[in-house]
């Protein structure tokens, strides 16, 4: 299957690593996947801050670079949440990560390998926005060596929400705060979502806090192997 | 002052926190368990969502059935533009009968229009009935819940202010049945005493022309059936077309509210009834900003709202900075959506800000309301309307939008980001640093990887 990445410009920019991985993990899967060098940012930040009209050219800059694409795949659910909302022509073609893979290619079990302590925030907008559900949760499951242990308060926001962690920044932290202690609570040495822009919040606390927990993407999960 | 601002003072506040972070948890489990109970919980969202935008699209004759039907009952209808109209018009019911005194159901309508304050500046004393609502006005303290007032006070607190104020020089103790008592023993003697009342509404219905108060200690039924007088202050938007509409509601709200099947009062009335009730009754209809609402497509939808709360108790930022942070009667995420539509923006609009997006005030709303999307329209709104195009944050943004623009801008913005500077990394730093680390710049960015690694060579699977 022919995929083009959409890997969004905050991934591009500070977490290559997880393209690489997604790139990795669909070439092992049989996917083609094209990287159209056009792509720059869906205008997520600008919509979600009140700047639409400054992203409208965003957004058809983006449906036009995708348009020849058949499917799209990102490894960032609020990104793709804001394509299949704001920008209707490639709005069915594009996935989140663990979408394609558990709907698209029909495969929970990816042929990786992770022999750590693991815990998922699954994140809002996979959540309430594309009600992703358990797919990320079954793909890490079925992971070699895997210690999947449950997070309390899941499905409670960590307070990241795009410029509301700078504008509200007080807040955010109070936020961030009781879900930094959830993670700490899991004793896992990994905490795991489907978007680095939550690990990234997340991630900063721990390192500031020198707990030595990791935070990673769940496609540098599913691209490990033995 | 600004949300952020209001918010930082909140958080500072740790006893607060733990009051409101310790009731929202008890009650959201509740909430879920009764929800959880009904199989056709998500029919009965649309049903009320669509009961409400019904009645919304045709609320000129709604309210005008609704006039009709009160006045054939005996009932007195007024209207009022705003607040200072609807104040005006309850002083003169009061001075007309030489009434210096008024107890009131809990009502939010008139904590937004500021009735108490302005019957007292025309010499009308007025007693809150509700408990929470009294031990906010005894504490002249500000609420900071819609169905829960006080929830920012602990038994301790509430103990100190009754013994202060209402039980001079007894020692109540901790047990809230003993905190009860000392407030109903105050409450009963003016329930017997004071000649006139006001309320607000939950429901109106425009077929019969009955009002619909819900409430959990029976201090509403008092007002509603002792005192000779009775106004109702109701915004407009309460109307329901038609009687049966109510079965929605009733089934709606207490679950989302309370956590109860049922409110423990439920008090309906139509006009007068000869020799049982009030003698006289008005009901005064209240725009006070909701026509304006009205007319922006995407915000009406907050003129749904039933006032049950379920979205702050399931707001993670309303948890952590309570109520008294958005400076509003309408606090939480209906609060950050309500209180700037009723109010009209200005330069320093923030509420619509006050939200990670989230998502979870939507998932519990029973109208539906898609408070998520509200918000990033009125932040839109505020940003075209009334924002200086000269501000820091939107000179930030244009410039970010210029360099996403294209991609040999791009690619310069993300050199210039590993190097700390440039639109990307001044966009992310801002007041991030200060309590988070922020992950290492890498060496290559992705495109760069992309564009310099060996073409892939076919996977067998393709052949």
């Amino acid at each position: 299957m022919r995929v083009a990445l959409f890997i969004a410009c905050f991934n591009d920019t500070l977490f290559p690593q997880t393209g690489r991985a997604v790139v990795e993990l669909l070439e092992r899967l049989g996917c083609q996947v094209e990287f159209p060098l056009e792509q720059t940012c869906c205008g997520q930040m600008h919509v979600n801050t009140g700047y639409e009209h400054q992203a409208r050219p965003l957004l058809e800059r983006f449906a036009r670079v995708f348009a020849s694409a058949e499917t799209i795949v990102s490894p960032s659910a609020s990104c793709v949440g804001l394509v299949r909302e704001h920008i209707p022509s490639v709005a069915q073609r594009t996935f989140e990560l663990s979408e394609f893979l558990v709907d698209r290619l029909g495969v929970t079990d990816v042929g990786a390998s992770f022999p750590h302590r693991v815990t998922l925030h699954p994140t809002c907008h996979s959540l309430r926005a594309l009600e992703i559900g358990d797919r990320p949760q079954r793909l890490l499951e079925a992971v070699r060596g895997i210690e999947l242990v449950e997070l309390p308060g899941a499905q409670e926001c960590c307070g990241f929400g795009g410029t509301f962690a700078v504008k509200n920044a007080d807040t955010s932290m109070a936020m961030l705060s009781d879900k930094v202690r959830q993670v700490l609570d899991t004793r896992a040495e990994v905490c795991a979502a489907i978007d680095n822009s939550c690990l990234m919040q997340i991630g900063g606390a721990l390192r500031r806090q020198r707990t030595g927990v990791r935070t990673m993407h769940l496609a540098e999960i599913l691209a490990a192997t033995e | 002052m600004s949300f952020p601002a209001a918010a930082r003072r909140s958080l500072a506040d740790s006893q607060m926190r733990h009051n409101v972070g310790h009731a929202v948890e008890v009650i959201r489990a509740k909430r879920e368990r009764a929800v959880a109970e009904l199989s056709d919980w998500e029919a009965l969202r649309t049903a009320g969502a669509d009961v409400k935008a019904r009645a919304l699209v045709t609320l000129p004759e709604q309210l005008e059935r609704l006039e009709a039907e009160v006045a054939r009952a005996g009932g007195t209808v007024h209207w009022a533009r705003d607040g200072a109209e609807a104040n005006a018009i309850v002083a003169r019911i009061a001075s007309g009968h030489g009434i210096d005194e008024v107890i009131k159901v809990k009502s939010l309508t008139t904590d937004e229009i500021g009735l108490n304050e302005a019957l007292a500046a025309r010499g009308v004393a007025v007693t809150e009935t509700d408990l929470a609502e009294l031990i906010v006005q005894l504490g002249g303290d500000r609420q900071s819940h819609i169905l829960v007032p006080a929830i920012h006070r602990n038994r301790m607190e509430i103990r100190a202010l009754f013994e202060r104020t209402i039980a001079p020089g007894e020692a109540l103790g901790d047990d809230p049945r003993a905190l009860a008592e000392a407030a109903r023993t105050y409450l009963r003697a003016k329930f017997l005493s004071v000649p006139m009342a006001v309320s607000g509404a939950n429901f109106a219905i425009a077929e019969t022309g009955t009002i619909a108060v819900v409430e959990s200690e029976g201090n509403g039924r008092m007002c509603l059936t002792l005192p000779r007088v009775l106004v109702t202050v109701m915004g407009i938007e309460k109307v329901l077309p038609e009687w049966r509409d109510l079965e929605v509601f009733m089934q709606l709200l207490p679950r989302s509210s309370t956590a109860e099947r049922m409110s423990p009062y439920t008090s309906l009335w139509t006009g007068l009834y000869p020799g049982d009730g009030p003698e006289e009754f008005h009901l005064i209809l209240l725009d006070g900003g909701r026509s304006q609402v009205l007319a922006d497509e995407v915000g009406r939808q907050a003129l749904r709202c039933i006032r049950c709360s379920a979205c702050l108790n399931v707001c993670p930022v309303y948890e952590r900075v309570g109520g008294q942070a958005y400076e509003s009667i309408y606090p939480g995420p209906i609060g950050a959506i309500l209180t700037p539509q009723l109010s009209g923006f200005h330069d320093g609009t923030t509420l619509p800000w006050a939200s990670s997006l989230c998502g979870a005030c939507y998932e519990v709303c029973p109208v539906k309301i898609d408070i998520p999307t509200v918000l990033v329209h009125l932040r839109g709104r505020v940003v075209r309307e009334v924002k200086s195009p000269a501000a820091p944050e939107a000179m930030a943004m244009r410039g970010v939008a210029y360099a996403l623009r294209s991609r040999r801008r791009f690619e310069a913005a993300q050199r210039l980001a590993r190097l700390g500077r440039g639109p990307l990394a001044n966009a992310a730093l801002h007041r991030w640093t200060a309590m988070r680390d922020l992950p290492e710049p890498p060496g290559q960015t992705f495109r760069e990887w992309w564009s310099e690694r060996p073409i892939p060579p076919t996977h067998p699977r393709q052949q």
